[in-house]
């Protein structure tokens, strides 16, 4: 485009549509980017990232790049984004990071120099002359459009620019396989080689326990109960018995059999021995991870008895308040 | 409203993106920070093509978008390896250039 | 003819190497190889003399340049050699010495399984000899002084099994070096001056520079006068010569009696130029000349031991022909002459001593002897001729060769003169006295070896030259020595005798001589008459008082205490215990304080050094925690100041 086109189309202020809608989203914006760095854990910030870039794909599109402001969101928010996820799942959804300062000084230098950074940014944006600016919509006229002005940038004056990000593309998808990929050195074992050892061995014998066995579950997190009432480690996954998110029901389980046992008595008009309610009141302090998934089925239990029983399950999220609640619908 | 809005708002998202590198320990969140701040270049980048009238910025931010679609990829798999020897995605743990 | 020069050279050096490399399979024959490759050296001599005597006076120097050693821009070493009258006497002297002396040891060597060696040794003496004298500028000429360097070094230490014999290597070898830097840093000081160090470049400019370079001059003449000191074995640097006589005797003979020793004559000689122009340098010279001739005649009255009486002679009679060289024009020509002369009766005793002892078991004390002229005849007579010969009998070239050096002493003129005649004459005294004594105690007297102690050396002089060990030990049987050894000395017996009388017919040397040394009578002060005549006296008078102490009463079998000057005498004037006390003990404390200096300051400062990086280092590493974030605070932080810095830039 030529210069006298560029200064007609000079102008100093945009509509003030574009204004309003800048003044919101950038608070969203801003608002993204803190909780990126500020929320504990790592989904939520992947969550605000989101957020913030989807901002940032609107205003792509507000200020005539129509292509990016696609691309952003096709690329940015649906693939990059996902494989964020991805990663933050595969490594633990639950590693919260404590926000706690480990290194001695890394927080102050760490506030000082952000923000004589930022500062000195702002100092030099503010210090150059924009008074005016030209827009893009004499650029993408030229071209006949946004998407092929671009083309025609990229495949005349930047091809060799792209023709090298197509080999660092296939550079990076390599070195991502070779980095993940993990060499087998062996060879499987069959599942006749399996048992054998299995039973060489001589530890356990019979197949593993499937989870939920006696416990009226079916979750994959949730183990098999042993008929004396404890957990059977055996019955859940060993990944999730590391990562520490194996859910302890056994007492919750117990406790609706006491409750159905005596829902049963009243019943047919017995009474409780005392020592049972002492039982049933010692869980106060299980496992943090009983929460209100089995609401429904405690419900339908109970449902039928309509009294302090439904207290037991309330959707509180938190099954050990149900005892008190029990102890007193069954006084 | 004057876009030279827009570069003050990059510049903020810029600075905050650095300073979630410094402050995080978790090296997922930390990358996070660097896509943001590379976010906050390409504001920059697509505000200067509207400045100038032309559209060689937004064919830069392009470049950068598919640079950072690498670094991301490359990225994660290091993260995801390291994860798997050390069980652990704290920057901090790999600390083996101390000696 | 000229390449006949180089042939001169190549032919005992060809020996060296046949022999040194050749191996067992020349065992049986190597002496007779190296004899025969020293005599063709010796025949090329002659016809070279011969083609020499039959030029013009002034068109006899022959030059012949083989190649360029060293070419560097303005430093040009070449390797080519000048054949004049000067050199010639030296080539006729070394060859022809050198190769009597070759035949000798055929037989002196006989029973030595490395014979062999010791022949290539030989040659390799010679060739280097040979190049010393013959090389027409002074970095060849340094080659050739350490070549005979490297083969005193050799022979000396032969018998490498005898710890005396290794500790005088060692000595004569850094003894040696200290004359050998002196000769260096002259040659250096040619270079800076004359910008050259080849003889025809240097001493045509030598005059010239001395009126404006008067102290570099003077300086050139200290230094050469250093390594003539080391070389020829003058005072301050004459303490190896008497331990040097560990080496064999036909070593003794060759190498610390007629050539090797000579060479600082010949380089002082042969820098005439320089000294002519620098008068201190050879008011030096004279001085060690004069200092050392009385000082080698002490010593050689007190030794017991043969070779080391000798030793005392030799040293005392290079004073003369030292003394002779520093007085310049007047006395060139008379230090060449005394020095053949000295070649010709100091070879034929030192191979009469070794012919004694080759008789007599390898005992060297004289003390010992006694009688020996009825079983040794041939041995008595060529020893007995040496023996006038080297104390001035009348008619002997001793005596005109002597004389003459005397004659010079006092025509030097003035006070310097009559003081340096006086010494001359002391000097001739003296030798007259301890050579009488030698003689008589050798050869007269009692058979004192007959009472069956010689068998054991004394302890103090560690005989035992290992070829004859064989003999058993006892009572020693004094027998003439094989015909190998005896013509050699009736050969240099001859020369003793006549080779004076020939030189100084119609003054035939002083013709031959004056075109390259130049020659001037001097205004003596005495006539020529009063000279000979006093040195008849003073020959007399030492003649007579060594009869009265070692002819007229039996010897003792075991030295008498003596006076101090005697013992002082015996342990070479103090020489060692000087060197000692004042060089190795300061040395020793030198190297001490340097060691202590090392310890505290040097190692102070390079341990503090590293301690001072190492403490900064160690808090420095606090810096470098590990962690990533820590850094990245660090790039974050350098960013912003690029950042500042531009805008910095861009506001200025």
């Amino acid at each position: 485009m030529s210069a006298p086109l560029m200064l007609a189309a000079a102008s100093s202020q945009t509509s003030t549509g574009e204004a309003v809608q800048f003044w919101i989203l950038a608070v969203v914006a801003v608002a993204g980017a803190l909780g990126t760095v500020l929320m504990k854990k790592s989904v939520h910030s992947a969550l605000s990232l989101a957020g913030t870039m989807i901002v940032l794909a609107v205003f792509y599109l507000a200020e005539g790049a129509y292509f990016l402001g696609i691309v952003q969101i096709v690329v940015y928010t649906g693939a990059i984004m996902m494989l964020f996820l991805f990663v933050v799942m595969l490594v633990g959804i639950t590693a919260a990071d404590s926000l706690k300062e480990t290194l001695k000084g890394q927080r102050w230098l760490a506030a000082l120099c952000g923000i004589g950074f930022g500062i000195l940014l702002i100092a030099g944006i503010a210090n150059a002359s924009l008074d005016t600016f030209i827009g893009t919509g004499s650029a993408n006229k030229a071209d006949g459009g946004n998407v092929q002005g671009l083309a025609h940038l990229v495949f005349t004056k930047y091809v060799w620019a792209f023709e090298i990000t197509g080999a660092l593309l296939i550079t990076a998808a390599i070195g991502a396989m070779v980095l993940t990929h993990r060499e087998r050195t062996e060879e499987r074992r069959t599942q006749r080689e399996l048992s054998e050892a299995r039973i060489r061995e001589g530890k356990q014998v019979t197949p593993l326990p499937a989870p939920g066995t006696y416990a009226r579950h079916n979750a994959a997190d949730v183990p098999a109960l042993l008929p004396d009432g404890s957990i059977s480690e055996l019955s859940v996954s060993s990944t999730l018995r590391e990562r520490g998110q194996v859910r302890d029901v056994s007492r919750d389980a117990m406790q609706r059999l006491a409750a159905l046992d005596r829902a049963s008595g009243e019943w047919l008009g017995r009474r409780m021995p005392a020592l049972e309610r002492n039982g049933a009141n010692g869980n106060g302090n299980g496992t943090s991870n009983g929460n209100g998934v089995n609401g429904g089925n405690g419900n339908g239990v109970n449902g039928a008895n309509g009294n302090g029983a439904a207290q037991v399950n309330g959707n509180n999220g938190n099954g050990r308040n149900g005892s008190g609640s029990a102890e007193e619908g069954a006084q | 409203m004057n876009p030279a809005n827009y570069l003050y708002l990059a510049a903020l998202l810029f600075t905050i993106g650095a300073a979630g590198v410094l402050i995080r320990r978790n090296a997922i969140v930390v990358f996070m920070c660097v896509e943001l701040m590379l976010n906050a270049c390409n504001l920059a980048f697509v505000t200067f093509s509207r400045l100038h009238g032309n559209l060689d910025g937004q064919v830069i931010a392009f470049f950068t978008m598919v640079v950072a679609a690498a670094e991301v990829v490359v990225g994660l798999a290091i993260i995801v390896s390291i994860y798997r020897s050390r069980h652990s995605a704290s920057v901090d743990d790999a600390n083996l250039m101390k000696l | 003819m000229d390449t006949l020069i180089g042939l001169l050279v190549a032919a005992p050096l060809l020996g060296a190497g046949i022999l040194l490399t050749g191996g067992r399979r020349l065992d049986r024959a190597g002496h007779l190889l190296g004899t025969l490759l020293a005599l063709t050296s010796f025949v090329l001599a002659a016809v070279l003399f011969a083609d020499m005597l039959g030029k013009d006076t002034g068109r006899r120097t022959l030059t012949s340049h083989l190649f360029t050693w060293v070419p560097v821009d303005g430093f040009q070493a070449q390797v080519g050699f000048q054949l004049d009258q000067l050199s010639m006497t030296f080539v006729l002297l070394i060859t022809g010495v050198g190769t009597l002396i070759h035949i000798y040891s055929i037989g002196y060597m006989e029973h030595d399984e490395r014979r062999r060696r010791f022949f290539g040794y030989l040659n390799l003496f010679l060739a280097a000899m040979l190049l010393l004298v013959l090389a027409d500028n002074y970095f060849l000429l340094y080659a050739g002084w350490e070549g005979v360097g490297l083969a005193s070094y050799l022979l000396i230490g032969f018998w490498q099994h005898k710890p005396s014999a290794a500790t005088a290597a060692k000595k004569a070898f850094l003894v040696n070096r200290v004359g050998d830097i002196g000769l260096s840093v002259a040659i250096m000081l040619l270079f800076t001056t004359f910008g050259s160090f080849a003889f025809s470049d240097v001493f045509p400019k030598v005059g010239q520079a001395s009126a404006t370079q008067h102290a570099t001059v003077t300086g050139i003449g200290f230094m050469l006068l250093l390594a003539a000191c080391g070389k020829s074995a003058q005072v301050p640097l004459q303490s190896w010569l008497g331990d040097a006589m560990e080496g064999p005797t036909p070593v003794s003979a060759l190498i610390h009696a007629a050539t090797m020793v000579t060479a600082g004559v010949y380089l002082i000689t042969r820098s005439g130029a320089i000294f002519n122009a620098a008068p201190d340098a050879q008011t030096a010279v004279v001085t060690v000349g004069a200092v050392t001739l009385i000082f080698g005649a002490i010593v050689g009255c007190a030794k017991d031991d043969i070779k080391k009486a000798l030793a005392g002679s030799t040293m005392s009679q290079i004073g003369y022909m030292i003394m002779a060289a520093g007085l310049g024009p007047i006395g060139y020509v008379f230090a060449i002459m005394h020095l053949v002369t000295h070649g010709f009766f100091k070879a034929g005793l030192f191979l009469g001593a070794g012919s004694v002892m080759h008789g007599m078991n390898d005992e060297v004390d004289m003390r010992k002897f006694g009688g020996l002229r009825k079983y040794m005849p041939i041995t008595f007579v060529t020893f007995g001729l040496g023996y006038l010969a080297i104390i001035g009998f009348p008619g002997l070239s001793g005596f005109f060769s002597k004389d003459k050096i005397i004659e010079a002493a006092f025509a030097k003129g003035g006070t310097e003169g009559w003081i340096l005649g006086t010494c001359a004459l002391i000097g001739a005294a003296i030798t007259a006295f301890y050579m009488t004594r030698v003689m008589l105690m050798t050869f007269f007297g009692e058979e004192r070896w007959k009472d069956g102690r010689t068998a054991t050396a004394s302890p103090d002089e560690p005989s035992a030259e290992p070829a004859a060990a064989h003999s058993a030990h006892g009572a020693p049987h004094p027998h003439e020595s094989p015909s190998s050894m005896t013509i050699p000395m009736i050969i240099l017996a001859f020369g003793s005798v006549f080779a004076g009388g020939l030189f100084s017919i119609n003054s035939a040397f002083v013709k031959w001589l004056e075109p390259v040394t130049g020659h001037s009578e001097g205004d003596s002060p005495v006539s020529t008459g009063t000279v000979t005549a006093g040195t008849m006296v003073v020959l007399v008078l030492g003649v007579l008082v060594a009869w009265l102490m070692y002819g007229r009463r039996p010897v003792p079998a075991v030295a008498p205490k003596g006076s101090l000057l005697t013992r002082a005498a015996r342990r070479d004037l103090l020489q060692d215990d000087f060197n000692h006390v004042v060089l190795v003990r300061g040395g020793e404390h030198l190297t001490r304080s340097l060691v202590y200096l090392d310890h505290s300051l040097v190692d102070g400062v390079v341990n503090g050094t590293a301690a001072s990086v190492g403490g900064l280092s160690g808090r420095l590493r606090r810096l470098q925690n590990g962690y990533v974030r820590s850094y990245a605070v660090s790039m974050l932080g350098g960013t912003a100041v690029v950042v500042a810095a531009t805008l910095l830039m861009r506001a200025v």
